[in-house]
């Protein structure tokens, strides 16, 4: 029997807000234990929430971007349950009105479309931070999390393999870069994936039985483990076992999920309207004015790329990958640049440069209309294209104008022909065996010939003029 | 020398701005009043003798400058003891709050005290504000100045005993259910409950969110017009304070009320109204009539489920509110949890009394899955009924009148079935239900020398007309209500 995987994500986004979702403590949670909080995040008696607008903002951006119906009318609720890292005993939450549902988000995964329905994406607030480390028999508690904008983003259970749930988290977090919401990072848990997987006979309707599973770090772990986890519950359902459903979690290091069930009875949130808290009411112009804001989105802007600037598919992929990227890009187009070349300084030394130095492309690290004359330069051939990986670096390390690079480091091409003929003839005399193995008919001696020259010059010859003089040269010698 | 103590805030504020006096010899002679009746009364907590005099001083001092020293001026008042302040402790009669030091100011607190009142403590209260007679207090007995054998009332019962012994001019104070009016009308006290969002609710250790509003327990009706406008008004810390204009509440109390028109729920009015409080209600109902209000029956269909919908939402609200008394970051903690499941079942089970259990117990009850919709659910849609029998009483007539409490003070101890103690507040409860203004004031007293009281309830931010028509009345009720037999 073939079968088919059914997975449902649940994917917790840290909203990059400067402060906390209902008092004005900052969200910066590196900060040293329990500075940043106040008598709210610490659910000190009488202490009261008072809504962030920003995280309403920023979830509405989240929601139009998923093709959300944003809700009208929503309202918090209080998510009952015990636990030291919760510091009210309850989380303010949403329950059965989320402020954005029903939306779908099309993603491309390996040549197809699935097309993943998205539940809704709700509001609620994070929790602090126990640490067992302290020594003593004692665990603290950090409350710098407590209160810093959560949203939770429900799917429908339409991803159907580990590589769609790989796509789908990509594309993503691409698309909350896009919108500059959160930093996403996964290891700092400012984006935490939960998949829900079941297996049924493929062709068959009804669902099987579902297990969690939690606490992966990485986009590629969470793959590896859905992956796991497909195979070991058809492996249980061929060895006539039934899935036990429960939350599972990824041992990284062996490969495997395993059953993290613990002795709680079934959770009990009790969930009422949170009475402290306002309805949260979004009319047509508040959401017009987010829908104004929106950025062009990943997959439009791609599309649009390859229709503009007649560039390869993959190319046009992989430049907006990030939004910083695909900015940059079209800025050194405006600049004045090929949109074909400045693609492929940009996707290869540029990026390498960047990833390097661990950071982001962006104006602050390279000016679009430096790039754009360092294209021209080589096209004018006033510098090689050697030359200008070496003054790219430059322009990366120091920010300074391609042109100054090049009048300060001496680096201007010599197409001047009565120099580099004294040059190639120095080379010539020098090198008789290889002169006389191109005149026995080697002509990929050439080649060998052409670098001394470079050599010789300091990289500064124009290559094209050097491939030429030689030939004159050699002729003249056979 | 004046008997201070027997003021009103208005004549204390009076009184120093004419130069008759010193911020310091008035609070100095509450403090010895305080000190002279207070251990037959046990309506404090918290006495700040040294705070006091100091903000004293400096009133004296700014007075002196010509400053502009606040509407409040030199006034000592207290402070039921479940809003946070800086000075002393918050413990909301409770043992899991004995040793609590809150880290700021209520926001009522903050704006009595920029007002310029002096702050003479904190008085007694049912523990976290749950009870209608003030024996929940896990630290002591208050007792009813009129008859040290009788609850203050309820859970304001530390404010209510401290205005009528005359250990303060006016006291701040908290009503979920009726526990400013309630008490208020058990010692002879006006008790104005606001609109629920008119008072910022911030720094108030909540009881039950929803239904919870702030409000001044004083001597006379124009002191509760003052205090509500040092108190009222937006306050972005409460997302739930109406962004309204605030009216001068001083200035409603013209004394006139003809052609109001004012409702009698006949509800309200039924066979088990105690006669001699009807008999005193009816008095009152002439008095008024007298001046020229009409009176007219109504009809809130829906009262008699006013008392189960209240003990569901109010016990709802307060097992999430309490939930985070649980030991691990302040308050009390047992010492002997061995793990964090054990730490917070002794530590809440020792950290606060029976009635609060049992409210947590039966909030959990009515939230849990296979409940809800049968109690919380159906509770707060009755609660919207409720609401609308007021919207369509408030069609025929401006203000409500109703008695404040079933029966006058009753004796400590004769009310030990919850249940017949909750019936203490069948008169308030719609009130909060239906988010409205109720003020309570003194109508005479009962042939056993105990203090009858009377509502008035108003329409939503219309504090202004049960202001006026309790002023009228009081002005006009043809009989001085005398103070309590305690010296």
């Amino acid at each position: 029997m073939e079968f088919e995987a059914v997975i449902g994500m649940e994917v917790h986004v840290e909203l990059n807000s400067k402060s906390k979702v209902f008092c004005p403590c900052s969200t910066n949670f590196h900060a040293p234990a329990n500075t940043n909080v106040c008598p709210v995040c610490l659910g000190m008696p009488g202490s009261l929430p008072v809504m962030n607008k920003d995280m309403v903002d920023k979830s509405v951006a989240v929601g139009l971007a998923l093709n959300c119906t944003i809700s009208r009318w929503s309202k918090m609720d209080r998510k009952n349950y015990f636990y030291p890292d919760l510091a009210k005993n309850y989380q303010i939450s949403q329950y059965d009105l989320p402020l954005c549902y029903s939306g779908y988000m099309d993603v491309e995964s390996d040549g197809h479309v699935r097309r993943v329905g998205i539940t809704r994406a709700h509001m609620e607030e994070d929790t602090a931070r126990n640490t067992h480390t302290i020594g003593n028999g004692e665990s603290g508690v950090d409350f710098n999390r407590s209160g810093v904008p959560l949203l939770e983003i429900v799917t429908e259970p339409d991803i159907r393999s580990a590589q769609e749930a790989f796509d789908y988290l990509t594309q993503l977090k691409q698309i909350l870069q896009y919108l500059n919401v959160s930093d996403c990072n996964m290891e700092e848990g400012s984006l935490r994936a939960e998949a829900n997987i079941s297996v049924r006979p493929k062709g068959s309707t009804p669902f099987g039985t579902k297990t969690e599973v939690k606490n992966v770090a990485s986009f590629s772990g969470t793959m590896k483990a859905i992956d796991f986890e497909i195979k070991r519950q058809i492996q249980v359902i061929r060895d006539g076992g039934t899935i036990v459903q429960e939350t599972r979690g990824w041992d990284a290091d062996r490969g495997i999920t395993f059953s993290q069930r613990m002795k709680e009875s079934a959770h009990d949130y009790r969930y009422f309207p949170e009475p402290d808290l306002v309805p949260i009411v979004v009319d047509e112009a508040w959401e017009l004015r987010i829908h104004e804001q929106q950025p062009e989105l990943p997959n439009p802007r791609k599309h649009r790329f390859e229709a503009d600037y007649g560039i390869p598919a993959y190319d046009a992929m992989v430049l907006t990958l990030t939004k910083s990227m695909a900015d940059f890009f079209e800025a050194t187009v405006a600049a004045g640049a090929d949109a074909k070349k400045a693609a492929n300084w940009i996707m290869g030394d540029l990026q390498a440069l960047c990833s390097e130095a661990k950071r982001e492309l962006g104006e602050e690290v390279l000016s679009p209309a430096h790039l754009a004359e360092m294209i021209r330069m080589i096209d004018a051939g006033e510098i090689s294209g050697k030359i200008a990986k070496e003054v790219l670096a430059e322009m990366f390390a120091s920010g300074k104008a391609p042109k100054t690079i090049v009048e300060e480091k001496g680096l201007v091409q010599i197409s001047d022909s009565d120099a580099l003929r004294e040059s190639i003839c120095q080379v010539l005399a020098d090198n008789t065996p290889q002169v006389e193995q191109y005149k026995a008919g080697k002509e990929r001696v050439i080649g060998f010939l052409v670098g001394q020259v470079m050599k010789a010059t300091q990289g500064k010859a124009n290559p094209q003029m050097v491939n030429e003089l030689l030939k004159e040269e050699l002729s003249k010698l056979s | 020398m004046t008997a201070w103590y027997e003021k009103t805030a208005h004549e204390i504020r009076d009184a120093l701005r004419q130069g008759e006096t010193t911020a310091v010899e008035i609070t100095q002679n509450f403090l010895d009043r305080i000190d002279a009746v207070d251990k037959q009364v046990g309506a404090y907590l918290q006495i700040w003798n040294e705070s006091a005099l100091e903000q004293a001083v400096q009133i004296d001092a700014r007075l002196a400058n010509g400053e502009d020293v606040g509407p409040l001026a030199g006034v000592p008042m207290s402070l039921k003891d479940l809003f946070c302040t800086l000075r002393g402790n918050t413990t909301c009669a409770s043992r899991m709050l004995a040793n609590f030091e809150s880290p700021y100011n209520a926001t009522a607190v903050q704006r009595l005290e920029d007002a310029g009142a002096i702050f003479l403590g904190k008085v007694n209260l049912d523990e976290f504000a749950m009870g209608s007679s003030t024996e929940n207090s896990a630290f002591q007995k208050t007792r009813n100045p009129w008859n040290l054998n009788c609850v203050p009332g309820g859970s304001s019962g530390g404010s209510a005993a401290s205005v009528a012994a005359d250990c303060c001019t006016f006291s701040l104070s908290s009503d979920t259910g009726g526990s400013i009016r309630q008490p208020a009308s058990l010692c002879g006290c006006v008790g104005l409950k606001p609109t629920y969002g008119r008072v910022s609710r911030k720094g108030q250790v909540a009881f039950a969110s929803s239904l919870d509003q702030i409000g001044p327990m004083c001597k006379d009706v124009e002191d509760a017009a003052l205090v509500l406008n040092v108190i009222c008004g937006k306050d972005p810390l409460d997302a739930t304070t109406a962004d309204l204009p605030v009216p001068n509440f001083s200035k409603a109390l013209t004394g006139d009320v003809k052609g109001l028109r004012i409702g009698l729920p006949k509800e309200y009015f039924t066979e088990s109204l105690n006669p001699e409080m009807r008999a005193l209600i009816e008095q009152a109902i002439d008095v008024l009539k007298g001046q020229g209000a009409e009176f007219m029956e109504v009809s809130l269909p829906h009262t008699d489920y006013a008392v189960a919908v209240y003990y569901i939402i109010c016990t709802a609200e307060a097992s999430a509110n309490l939930a985070r008394f649980d030991g691990v970051r302040y308050g009390f903690r047992h010492p002997d949890a061995k793990n964090i499941q054990e730490l917070y079942v002794k530590s809440k089970s020792e950290g606060f009394g029976p009635e609060v259990q049992r409210r947590i117990m039966l909030g959990t009850y009515v939230l849990s899955s296979g409940y809800y919709d049968a109690y919380y659910l159906k509770a707060q849609k009755v609660r919207s009924l409720i609401k609308q029998d007021f919207d369509r009483a408030f069609e025929q007539c401006d203000v409500i009148l109703t008695p404040t409490s079933p029966t006058q003070a009753f004796q400590f101890g004769a009310k030990t079935d919850p249940l017949e103690m909750y019936l203490s507040d069948i008169y308030t409860i719609s009130t909060n239900l239906a988010a409205l203004p109720g003020i309570s004031l003194p109508c005479g007293l009962t042939k056993d020398k105990l203090p009858a009281g009377l509502q008035l309830i108003g329409k939503p931010f219309d504090e202004a007309a049960i202001l006026r028509t309790a002023h009228c009345y009081e002005q006009n009720r043809g009989f001085d209500m005398g103070k309590a037999p305690i010296a």
